[in-house]
């Protein structure tokens, strides 16, 4: 996994940062919050910056290194922002095998960034994700909150040019 | 309540909401909203039905009509001509394999479904999993009721160790002894966890029966609870699953209004309360001590054993942990008794499985089998056969802890013996089929970059010898490997096997121990003749033109990004294998099919 540091500024607000004390407090003692809260922090930011991270640790008491040590561990964490359109190629068994491999190259030569990577003018991001569980829709795309699936290397260069052609007029 | 005439049930399954069965049930709704029918029909989102290669599906019942690939431009003609004026709309039928009989069809009558039996995934698709009552009237809670009025907790241990029930998540464990040891330990707090973080990729049932039927799990855990003597459960589910979140905390929000959950359940003065925790992308969580470190909110790194868990657990409190799909069985086991599922199943291996049949077969989706039903049943019958008229190659079971099945033993039955005896798992459940153009060597690859990634770290023979291993696979696969690599590759995965901290080591080099079992001659052609057999391996593929098909239009040469191909018009063209980089874009240009790889 490219863990890179990013190179998009942090840009986190105050009502951010009182949303996530808020939840942090609504936890109180309770044990093994440090994952519900990193979940939180993922869904208010978007990412978990170092900024982010620092709060959490001076807020629950556990050091920076072990916080930074479970940010890293779980695949869903993230440390570096994701595209204004995140795009996730699903590459499960049932995927693979029916030829998302080929997809993901396609997509990634099309976007011109690296799976697991996002794009520098932050439109465009590229995860290869695990197994989604809708292997009856094999091969399966995602991007943002939009499903596609039962797909060819031929539809998938469709979407993704509709999705460029997009991002090109805004 | 009001009686109704008529129920629409969609599915609300994974699949099919990827592929918009939400805006049917808008659409079902406002046409019948139009036509005043409202409070004579019902729609109703149920879970998964398991066909999912059909999706997004419809029922309506009192006919049963199983409408398939259903779009929500279809709703109107649906409405209209079936709940209005009671003519099915043959157009949509799923009739499989009843073509001839062209009428409405039971389910149970078609091949698909005939030779499942469906016990854990009872009511997937036939209730509305975000309604209590549903559950209710198809006996929900009514084991738990029996197992807090009228049995000893050692009873309900002895019952689970009766039916014979074996863990679900890939090791197969019995159930009533890991019950039975926790129950033994003396301490005041103990704690009953759900294992939902379903992490084989390629494997569904765990999320759709949470999706499907999550009062079913709850049930289960109220009863290992009051088996063991704990008052307090977890649900470790993957985040990736938000359907399934959703679904399982509505569902305990409605238990606790019930009493079901929370203290003095049904007067008798039994406590238990459940808690979700969302895992957050780690395979190895999946092993229950880490999935353990895991709810405790640490890296989720397994440790040795023993202690086990049943000892020493979550917050080192005496713990059992079992599977969704293990969980799924207990109420049944309960209201059924432990003989009618002993009865189900070969000697060893009793009662049903659930498996996601994926890949290369004409209907994916979940279904449900006695143990013992040969792969065969399972893939020809049952899943309908290898599509395009290819040739059925092997099956995948187990995921990257399992092996492969070649051809050839197709009618192992399917048990935890039988599949163990072939070099692969039961594992939880995943059974990919792959045809012809899937190269095995390949495969092996793809476990192994998933297992080099998923890899916590913590143990040197899994964290360096599966990237080592790793290493090894990717020289055959392109094209520098020897006979002795082939050799070494098999030694390291037996020094993995025997001496990683856990599962995922123990486990991660079997796809390509049983590749090499069965398909040694295709890691043999990529070393010894540089060749794949499948034509997967990039780096192996040549791509040729064949003199006697091409015209000589050109449109390769001009297609082609780096100028491989030369040749006059209207004669045969050459590819200069020196410069290609097998892109493959000539071939897809062919119209004439003269452009073949191998």
């Amino acid at each position: 996994m490219p863990n890179l540091k990013t190179k998009v500024p942090f840009r986190g607000t105050k009502e951010q940062e009182k949303e996530l004390v808020d939840f942090i407090r609504s936890m109180g003692d309770d044990k093994g919050a440090v994952m519900p809260i990193l979940q939180k922090a993922q869904e208010i930011y978007g990412y978990l910056p170092e900024e982010v991270q620092i709060i959490i640790a001076e807020m629950t008491g556990v050091p920076l290194s072990e916080i930074y040590g479970i940010a890293s561990f779980y695949a869903q964490f993230t440390l570096n922002p994701k595209g204004k359109y995140q795009i996730s190629v699903c590459l499960g068994t049932a995927c693979y095998v029916k030829g998302a491999g080929d997809i993901l190259d396609k997509i990634c030569e099309m976007v011109g960034c690296e799976a697991g990577s996002i794009t520098d003018d932050g439109l465009f991001s590229i995860d290869a994700t695990r197994c989604i569980g809708a292997c009856g829709l094999a091969p399966v795309l995602t991007i943002n909150e939009n499903v596609y699936g039962r797909l060819d290397i031929a539809q998938a260069e469709h979407i993704i040019k509709g999705y460029l052609d997009k991002a090109k007029e805004n | 309540m009001n009686i109704v005439r008529s129920h629409v049930l969609v599915c609300g399954g994974t699949g099919c909401t990827s592929s918009n069965s939400p805006e049917i049930i808008k659409q079902f709704n406002k046409e019948l909203d139009k036509r005043g029918l409202s409070d004579e029909v019902k729609v109703i989102q149920t879970g998964c039905f398991g066909l999912c290669a059909l999706g997004p599906i419809v029922i309506v019942y009192p006919e049963g009509s199983f409408y398939s690939m259903v779009k929500p431009e279809d709703v109107e003609e649906i409405v209209e001509e079936h709940i209005l004026k009671g003519r099915i709309v043959k157009r949509l039928l799923y009739e499989g394999d009843l073509k001839e009989a062209k009428v409405a069809t039971s389910l149970n009558d078609t091949n698909f479904y005939k030779k499942q039996k469906r016990i854990a995934l009872r009511n997937c698709g036939v209730i509305d999993p975000e309604n209590i009552d549903e559950y209710i009237a198809n006996d929900g809670y009514q084991a738990l009721a029996k197992v807090l009025t009228q049995m000893t907790p050692e009873e309900v241990i002895d019952t689970i160790t009766a039916s014979g029930l074996r863990g679900r998540g890939g090791a197969g464990f019995p159930t009533g002894r890991k019950w039975a040891f926790a129950a033994k330990e003396d301490n005041p707090v103990k704690y009953v966890c759900c294992n939902a973080d379903e992490g084989d990729p390629g494997a569904f049932m765990d999320r759709s029966l949470l999706e499907g039927d999550p009062h079913s799990i709850i049930e289960a855990m109220a009863i290992a609870g009051y088996a063991i003597g704990a008052h307090q459960g977890y649900v470790y589910v993957r985040a990736e699953y938000p359907i399934a979140v959703k679904r399982l905390q509505i569902a305990i929000r409605q238990a606790r209004e019930y009493g079901f959950l929370g203290e003095d359940i049904f007067g008798t003065g039994f406590n238990f309360d459940l808690d979700v925790r969302l895992g957050a992308g780690a395979f190895v969580c999946g092993e229950e001590t880490a999935l353990m470190r895991s709810i405790e909110g640490h890296r989720g790194e397994p440790r040795p054993r023993p202690p086990f868990p049943a000892v020493k657990g979550l917050f080192d409190k005496p713990t059992i942990l079992n599977n969704v799909e293990t969980y799924a069985n207990v109420p049944w086991i309960i209201n059924n008794g432990p003989e009618a599922f002993a009865s189900i199943g070969t000697e060893k291996s009793k009662g049903t499985k659930v498996f996601a049949l994926g890949g290369k077969i004409t209907n994916t989706g979940l279904v449900e089998i006695p143990m013992g039903t040969t792969l065969r049943e399972v893939i020809e019958e049952i899943g309908g056969g290898v599509p395009n008229g290819k040739k059925f190659k092997a099956a995948q079971t187990g995921g990257p802890s399992g092996g492969c099945i070649p051809e050839s033993l197709i009618d192992t039955p399917m048990d935890f013996e039988s599949l163990a005896a072939v070099g692969s798992i039961m594992g939880s459940g995943g059974l990919i089929v792959m045809d012809e153009d899937n190269c095995m060597v390949d495969i092996a690859k793809f476990f192994l970059q998933f297992t080099v990634d998923e890899s916590c770290g913590k143990c040197t023979p899994c964290r360096i010898g599966m990237r080592r291993l790793l290493e090894l696979v990717d020289k055959i696969t392109s094209g520098n490997g020897t006979l002795e690599d082939i050799e070494l590759t098999e030694q390291l995965c037996y020094h993995i096997k025997e001496n990683s901290l856990c599962g995922l080591g123990q486990t991660a080099p079997n796809p390509v121990l049983s590749t090499l079992q069965h398909f040694r001659d295709e890691y043999i052609a990529h070393v010894v003749d540089k060749r794949c057999p499948a034509g997967v391996c990039k780096n192996l593929l040549r791509y040729q033109i064949l003199a006697e098909k091409c015209i000589g239009c050109t449109s390769c040469a001009r297609v082609c990004p780096v100028g491989a191909i030369s040749g006059e018009v209207k004669k045969p063209h050459t590819i200069d294998t020196s410069k290609c980089i097998k892109c493959g874009a000539c071939m897809e240009k062919c119209k004439f099919g003269a452009i073949v790889k191998n």
